[in-house]
């Protein structure tokens, strides 16, 4: 049975398989949130401003506020709930708590994403200072001026 | 959540064209980062939506047999900064499309979105401007080619009528081979930014003398414009500082700035009149000139 | 030992997993959605409003007008309540409001089961006002004529005039130099990541719950007891963890909504939860300043007389009013205390949106303009920038003569000297003599500050420690100090784990504040917390570790002077052998039949000092004057905080100040149409805070004093490091140009205006 409005969608989210029927309304950051429980996306803008709510899909960074969740349908979302495995950070989210990356943390889990999805990209191939402020410039802290950030960057870049 | 009426998915641009026939109110989205904004804002006109994100068909980068460069609307800003092709034949085209937003943003917007919103400011419709881009327009069966520089009427208004879908943008051997290209984008941030202006160069030189010289500005006027006088008294001349003082002198006839909030009429043209000059040299820079 | 050490963030992990819990996380299943019917002009009052056809909407819950609040006005600020009349805070706000007093000004509230219907019924809501011309300009809201937006006010909010030292008007007679400026700061934006949030639900008959994302939990439970008359131990308020807040939360802007609107529906959870747009139109911003300024400079580069007189507006309503002028103004006194200093401020009114506390509270107004005259002086008398600051700045041992009290320690000095030799400013100057002329010029630029490490002895300094040893000889703390994302949590667990010579990783401190349980403290305001709470923690944990020793005591039957704590031991201080382990006493003292109890401390202390802190900021820009564009070459912010208690955490303090300084200096600016009073940029596109891409490698540097009134001889270092970057950057613009830009932001459209005024365009281009 279908109801008005309402869509079933299969997809990945952090390597397990789900179906669910969601609300054709919905962004991808509220079916995350709302029903998957994943709190880390974070909403500071709802208006692709901010970065706080990116996500990877299909390992490619989005803003999930202003990405409708239906799209979501056979695709793998990867939040930053699934990064930690077996008690045990990724190097990303290591790099940023090693360096000092964090502050208020709000920003944090979109920045970890995006920097995992340029740490993957980057096939651990030497990078400049210009290309991490590029790769995140999609993501604004008010907290450290990202500097700490650039730092953590590069270490788990070269990690 | 956004206040959505009606959504159908396209799964095929035949059926997308079916689907905005059947469906008079609707509106095309594709990377959806216009529409949901303007959606999330509660703007009237785009609770019905034609859903052509992420198709297939419509999203490639290629030559044809004739060398021409052929990009689908849906191809995101990514695919058109990581495309060899871009890369190796219309690198200004890669500046314009790297200076998008961010990386989010780029992930996901389209240059189709970038040119059907009939926004000024579109940072790739400067460049396709100076390209001589073709847009192929294609409807319930009918198809017509139509240049970028015609496709605008003003403000938010293109040349798309009920049912038409924008489904390729040609930009043929003749417009890129041989020649160098660079776009200037002036803003207020290095990123997340719109442009205050946009300028576009794309140039070609022989014995150090302009054999082909084309200037596109976005924000400068209404819509993207190129500055024709500009141009035709720019060629057959020979490179030098001064030539690049003619073009600041020159292009202030070719344009139209207004005055916003965001800027003044005076502010901008004073960011022409610097910025033509920039782009020109780093074009003529890629050309291999020295001034 | 931890004090000192780059212990790595008590809630780093729970960060980067995503499990740090904020105030959206925490939502319960069901609450309600409301949304504020904010105004449409600026300046009027409401004639009629019709919600019939909204109410009728299905979804929606209910809604309120300005017909259904109560009529108690309160006041916003989050100040310490104040027993002194003086000095209480202005009460001109009413939960929802008929007078319009800027756009954007909330006149209903929608109750709805989401935000579509919720805003769907906002369209359906028909209101007409009687429309009032916008007063915007200082120059329109002083007029007599001018309407009060506040009846009874004349339009000034507070006024004030203070002087010390010797006779300015003589001293200025005197001075061989006066020197004129006038200076003007923008209205600037907070921008935390997080939006202000808040919900409440009830869990009795007559309790209200508020779960919200504030600085100052406990200010917020006295402001809601106030607005809705009801006795502070009916309200609880839980404060999670905070994305950011700057200032921006320590006012009471969205609690006593919520807390009304659950009570008028039965319990019900209720959220409000701004969007970005409201949150940066509808809450605070940083009070644009026009100053004033004279200087009185003698030849021999000593700087004489100042006179300052200042206009600050605070916009619709007073929030912290006053407070704002008055507490910049009072810094110069520990900056430059042998002048003659004579001070004037007035704050008004105005139909533009609500200022209050912002990162700094008043400095970087007051201490751009005063180090603008400054190095203007510098220049008029020819000598070096540096030299001339050294000459005129605190020594420890000055009085501070407003305050009455010696600086006991000052590392200005020090400050300055570190910060050129970074930027290398002898060989620097020399060099960029070459470029004074052409389209692209360089310059240098100084700036330097003072400021305070909390606002004794306006207001009360009081802060809370609790202790307790658990069973395994690991501690929990709790404090009233509030961790918004500065880090305090963790020097708390630094200081303790000082004291008790426990190692760092056995010291927990609870991160929620919740009114009901946690220690009085008044909040995260005013660099206040780790000074103030340093002398809370450190009585707390010497008198925890008296009772650890004498339990040890008990049980081996030694000496109280032969026993003493090392490494999470107990040990022989004879011979340094370890007598127990902490799990082994703790063992004892909670489950030993007999003797022993739960070892547990608690202080509430007041701080009656108020350390002032030092630092400066050094710069070297480009400016490329066609393009109207400054770019930072480099730049070094050095500080003089005290004891550094975590040289990581510190140095992230400095570098988020700087970059908001960054933003203050060249883009950030809320913009106001000066006839409609409209908002044109209320988002994170169109103001210009600064993305990765356009912030330079920020240096940090330290010059360590030890401050005697603190715990552990630290001072402040939260807000002032935003303080001196515009003043320096502004300062390295008229040494590359020539020009002086006496207003903020340097953007490029402001200085197209000024190099246009200044002759610099059209026949420079490149």
């Amino acid at each position: 049975m279908t109801i008005k409005g309402f869509r079933q969608i299969t997809f990945s989210i952090n390597s397990k398989e789900r179906t669910l029927v969601i609300d054709m309304r919905q962004s991808l950051l509220e079916v995350l949130r709302e029903e998957l429980g994943l709190k880390s996306v974070k909403e500071g803008c709802g208006v692709g401003e901010c970065g706080a709510c990116s996500v990877l899909v299909d390992d490619v960074l989005v803003d999930s506020c202003i990405y409708l969740a239906i799209w979501a349908d056979g695709r793998k979302i990867r939040t930053v709930e699934g990064e930690a495995r077996n008690g045990k950070l990724s190097m990303v989210q290591q790099a940023y708590v090693d360096e000092g990356a964090v502050q208020c943390g709000f920003c944090t889990p979109g920045f970890i994403m995006a920097t995992t999805s340029f740490k993957e990209k980057c096939h651990g191939k030497k990078v400049s200072h210009d290309e991490i402020r590029k790769a995140h410039a999609g993501n604004l802290c008010r907290c450290t001026g990202y500097q700490n950030i650039l730092k953590a960057v590069e270490k788990s870049i070269e990690s | 959540m956004f206040d959505l009426k009606k959504h159908v998915k396209a799964r095929s641009i035949d059926e997308a064209i079916a689907l905005l026939i059947e469906n008079p109110g609707a509106r095309l989205i594709a990377g959806g980062t216009d529409i949901l904004i303007k959606l999330r804002h509660g703007k009237q006109g785009f609770s019905e939506l034609v859903d052509i994100h992420d198709l297939p068909q419509l999203r490639f980068i290629k030559l044809d047999e004739n060398n021409d460069i052929l990009i689908g609307s849906g191809a995101v800003f990514n695919d058109i900064i990581e495309s060899g092709i871009i890369q190796t034949h219309i690198p200004m085209l890669k500046d314009a499309a790297q200076s998008v937003g961010g990386p989010q943003i780029r992930n996901v917007a389209t240059i189709g979105g970038n040119i059907c919103n009939g926004v000024t400011s579109a940072d790739s419709a400067s460049s396709l401007f100076a390209l001589d881009a073709v847009l192929e327009i294609r409807g319930r069966k009918t198809k017509r080619n139509i240049p970028v520089s015609d496709f605008y009427f003003g403000p938010g208004r293109v040349d798309l009528k009920k049912g038409e879908i924008l489904t390729n943008i040609r930009i043929s051997q003749k417009n890129y081979k041989g020649s160098s290209g660079f776009y200037y984008k002036y803003a207020m941030r290095n990123a997340m930014d719109i442009a205050t202006i946009g300028c576009a160069v794309s140039l070609k030189t022989k014995n150090h003398v302009l054999e082909d010289y084309r200037i596109a500005f976005g924000v400068a006027g209404p819509v993207p414009m190129r500055c024709k006088i500009t141009e035709e008294t720019m060629r057959n001349k020979k490179v030098s500082r001064k030539l690049l003082q003619d073009i600041s002198q020159a292009v202030e006839k070719d344009v139209n700035p207004r005055t916003s909030w965001r800027a003044t009429k005076e502010f901008r043209m004073n960011i022409i009149k610097e910025l033509c000059v920039r782009a020109t040299k780093e074009a003529l820079k890629r050309a291999g000139e020295e001034i | 030992m931890a004090v000192g050490k780059p212990v790595k963030r008590i809630d780093a992990i729970a960060k980067v997993t995503g499990r740090a819990e904020y105030t959206q996380d925490l939502l319960k299943p069901g609450t309600l959605v409301a949304r504020y019917y904010r105004s449409t002009i600026a300046h009027g009052r409401v004639k009629t409003i019709d919600v019939k056809k909204a109410l009728n909407l299905k979804g929606v819950e209910a809604i309120f007008t300005f017909d259904d609040v109560p009529e108690n006005k309160f006041a916003t600020a989050g100040h310490p309540f104040s027993v002194d009349p003086e000095h209480k805070d202005v009460e001109d706000r009413l939960l929802l409001t008929r007078d319009i007093r800027f756009m954007g000004d909330e006149i209903a509230i929608v109750v709805a089961k989401d935000n579509i219907i919720a805003d769907q019924a906002l369209k359906m809501i028909k209101v007409s006002y009687q429309e009032y011309e916008p007063l915007i300009s200082p120059l329109k809201i002083l007029d007599k004529k001018a309407r009060q937006i506040h009846e009874g006010s004349s339009n000034i909010v507070g006024e004030h005039e203070f002087a010390f030292g010797k006779n300015v008007d003589e001293e200025f007679k005197k001075a061989d130099h006066v020197i004129k400026g006038k200076f003007e700061t923008a209205m600037v934006q907070h921008c935390h990541i997080e939006n202000h949030i808040s919900y409440a639900y009830m869990d009795d008959i007559d309790r209200i719950i508020i779960v919200s994302s504030t600085q100052i939990p406990h200010i917020v439970r006295r402001i809601v007891g106030q607005a809705l008359s009801i006795q502070l131990s009916r309200v609880r308020v839980i404060k999670p963890f905070i994305g950011g807040g700057f200032g921006n939360k320590q006012d009471v802007i969205l609690e006593p909504m919520v807390a009304f609107l659950t009570l008028k529906l039965d319990g019900k959870p209720v959220q409000i939860n701004l969007s970005r747009e409201e949150c940066m139109l509808g809450t605070r911003n940083r009070h644009p300043f026009f100053v004033k300024v004279k200087t009185g400079v003698m030849n021999d580069g000593t700087m004489t007389a100042r006179e300052m007189d200042v206009i600050s507006i605070t916009g619709a309503y007073a929030s912290h009013g006053h407070a704002i002028a008055s507490a910049g103004g009072s810094k110069q006194s520990s900056l430059y205390p042998r002048m003659a200093t004579r001070f004037h401020a007035r704050t008004l009114y105005a139909n533009i949106p609500v200022a209050g506390a912002m990162r700094a509270y008043g400095s970087p107004q007051i201490i751009y303009a005063l180090e603008c005259a400054t190095e203007d002086a510098a220049r008029k008398i020819g000598i070096d920038s540096v030299e001339f600051r050294l000459k005129n700045i605190a020594r420890q041992g000055d009085m501070n003569l407003l305050s009455g009290k010696e600086i006991l320690s000052c590392g200005m000095a020090e400050c300055l000297i570190k910060g050129k030799e970074f930027m290398d400013w002898d060989n620097k100057k020399k060099e960029y003599e070459k470029y004074k002329k052409g389209p692209v010029r360089r310059g240098l630029g100084v700036a330097c500050l003072s400021y305070a490490s909390g606002t004794y002895p306006v207001c009360v300094e009081i802060a809370g420690t609790r202790i307790a040893l658990n069973q395994d000889g690991t501690v929990h703390v709790q404090v009233g100090a509030t961790e918004i994302g500065q880090g305090s949590d963790t020097i708390v667990a630094q200081m303790v784990a000082e004291t008790l010579s426990l190692p760092y990783e056995d010291v927990r401190v609870v991160q929620a504040q919740d009114t009901d349980v946690s220690p009085f403290d008044t909040g995260a305001y005013a660099s206040r917390q780790a000074y103030v709470v340093s002398n809370a923690v450190l009585r707390a944990a010497n008198e925890l570790k008296t009772k650890i020793l004498n339990h040890a005591c008990l049980m081996t039957g030694k000496g109280k002077k032969a026993l003493d704590i090392k490494k999470g031991n107990i040990i022989d201080v004879n011979t340094d052998n370890v007598v127990m382990d902490m799990k082994t006493l703790s063992m004892d003292s909670f489950y030993h039949k007999e003797r022993g109890c739960q070892l547990t401390a608690e202080v509430s202390f007041k701080t009656t000092a108020n350390a002032p802190v030092f630092g400066c900021t050094f710069v070297d820009i480009t400016v490329d004057i066609p393009l109207f564009k400054i770019k930072i070459n480099e730049i070094i912010n050095v500080h003089d905080a005290g004891v550094i208690i975590n040289p990581v955490q510190a140095g992230g303090q400095v570098h988020g100040g700087v970059f908001m300084g960054i933003g203050a200096a060249l883009s950030e600016e809320v913009l106001i149409d000066p006839d409609s009073g409209y908002v044109y940029n209320n988002n994170l596109l169109d103001y210009k805070f600064p993305t990765f891409m356009d912030i330079p490698q920020i240096h940090h540097d330290f010059v360590e004093t030890f401050e005697p009134t603190s715990g552990y001889g630290n001072k402040s270092l939260g807000e002032p490091p935003v303080i001196t970057p515009p003043p320096a950057i502004r300062n390295a613009v008229l040494d590359a140009t020539g020009v002086c830009i006496n207003s903020l932001p340097m953007s490029p459209r402001n200085l197209f205006v000024l190099f246009q005024k200044n002759g610099l365009i059209g026949s420079i281009r490149s």
